[in-house]
């Protein structure tokens, strides 16, 4: 129920892409960038070790960059590669959720 | 007769609002992060008292403890200090001392909190009575690690200056800074238990940079040097904390970045002791306040394992999975009992340190840090 209500938030804020995350994964990615990645960009995402991850701070940023950055990590940085944990396509997910301003985690 | 009754009113009223006297020896705060809330919490009773809400964005809280035992300063991400009265379970008073926050520090004697920063990176000074600001060290840098040492002085590191600083603040409003060289990207700090070596942890090298606070004239040395051996270390996917780190029988218990390893130092030699292999990448490595055993987490995706290493064997004795997101643990005042905060169960687990018997569940919303008052009596806590 909870899934669908957030499905249909996300619906309604942007497009869908063919390769996005079922629902259900959805909802687990939320709780992944709030909480894990929050560990340094924090849970509001306005920064801490990490960057802020904001819509604003994005703003200028390139889509294909960033996804780059969460697959691949930034060598020399404390940013690790997340691709054994994200698909591709999981992680252009978060990265479009990140520029239109991320969804907050249901419970 | 007249005069005894004009005062029960008086009498009456007090016997209403007066709650039962009790100490703070047995208290302590759990972070219930997502909320902004914290949990008033009681180790003897193993529950919860009361619940503080209004403390803000608490994404990597932490606290340090008046020393009396009787206020919480809470440090919150969003730069949000505030001090937490424990026994009357409400605010006493609130600041926002920046924009970014990560942590924070009680002087020797308990007259001055001291905040770490990111943005604006430094630290700031404060009154503990009056949260009045009474001076700022700016860094042009993220701080971390930031340590008490005794004499009034405070010890941290610049993550992007790679250097530790010492800043005197016996005149709290005219601090005095010495810079030492560290390494790159340092990444937490902490003191020895006798409040006498700095060291901090090196996320951009292998290796450990140390500060004797007795001689700082000797300057700072590496220890723990390519501990990697130039091997590919793993995706790093949280940064392992040093503060309440672990010391037992002579030897220090360290986290190894991106290893699943805790890594032994010799604390009279400061060279390598040894390894201990462990079920992922270590976050806390926390010693029973007896040094008998060291308990450790680790990092995503291995949060839910806490293994035990007993001191004298050096071995693992015990395996557990305590619950999902094992994110910090805290000890009772003697360490008979062990509290696990179990961020996506949304409760806090109680364990008996020897039988390794779970004795109890608490529930709390995405619990992160554990911090009882008995910290209040430790340098670096």
């Amino acid at each position: 129920m909870i899934n669908k209500y957030l499905a249909i938030a996300l619906l309604l804020a942007g497009p869908v892409h063919a390769s996005d995350p079922g629902a259900a994964r959805q909802s687990e990615l939320v709780r992944l960038v709030r909480q894990d990645c929050g560990s340094c960009h924090g849970m509001q995402l306005t920064g801490g070790l990490g960057l802020p991850l904001t819509a604003e701070a994005l703003r200028d940023k390139p889509f294909d960059g960033l996804v780059a950055t969460v697959v691949y990590g930034r060598p020399g940085t404390a940013m690790p590669p997340w691709k054994t944990i994200l698909s591709e396509p999981e992680a252009e997910w978060i990265v479009r959720q990140l520029m239109q301003g991320f969804p907050t985690e249901v419970r | 007769m007249k005069r005894w009754l004009s005062l029960l009113p008086v009498l009456l009223l007090t016997a209403c609002t007066q709650m039962p006297l009790r100490g703070t020896g047995d208290l302590g705060v759990v972070i219930e992060r997502a909320t902004g809330r914290v949990a008033i919490v009681d180790t003897t009773a193993k529950s919860i008292l009361a619940r503080v809400e209004g403390l803000g964005d608490l994404s990597h809280a932490s606290v340090v403890f008046s020393r009396d035992g009787r206020y919480a300063f809470v440090f919150g991400r969003d730069g949000g200090l505030t001090k937490v009265d424990l026994l009357l379970a409400r605010i006493d008073k609130r600041v926002m001392q920046a924009g970014n926050s990560i942590g924070g520090a009680i002087s020797q004697d308990g007259r001055l909190v001291v905040a770490q920063n990111y943005e604006p990176g430094g630290i700031k000074v404060f009154d503990a009575v009056t949260l009045e600001l009474l001076s700022e060290v700016p860094t042009q840098s993220k701080v971390v690690g930031l340590a008490d040492l005794p004499g009034q002085r405070f010890a941290y590191a610049l993550f992007d200056k790679g250097e530790i600083w010492i800043s005197d603040l016996s005149d709290p409003r005219v601090p005095k800074t010495q810079k030492f060289p560290a390494g790159m990207q340092p990444y937490d700090g902490l003191v020895t238990p006798n409040g006498r070596h700095y060291m901090a942890g090196l996320f951009g090298e292998d290796g450990i940079a140390l500060l004797d606070t007795w001689r700082p004239e000797l300057g700072t040395s590496k220890i723990l040097e390519h501990y990697g051996k130039g091997q590919e270390k793993l995706p790093v996917f949280k940064m392992p904390h040093l503060r309440g780190w672990a010391v037992a029988g002579g030897k220090a218990y360290l986290p190894a970045i991106g290893r699943h390893e805790v890594l032994l130092v010799d604390t009279a030699t400061w060279k390598e002791a040894g390894r201990v292999q462990v079920k992922g990448q270590p976050v806390f490595v926390m010693a029973r306040p007896d040094g008998r055993q060291v308990w450790v987490n680790f990092a995503f995706p291995d949060n839910g394992w806490v293994q035990v290493i007993d001191t004298l064997s050096g071995q693992i004795v015990q395996t557990l999975q305590p619950g999902k997101a094992i994110l910090h643990m805290e000890f009772s005042p003697r360490g008979e009992h062990v509290w696990l905060s179990a961020r996506d169960d949304h409760m806090v687990s109680i364990y008996d340190t020897q039988t390794f018997k779970r004795l109890a569940t608490l529930p709390a919303d995405s619990p992160s840090g554990i911090f009882f008052t008995s910290r209040a009596a430790r340098t670096g806590f």
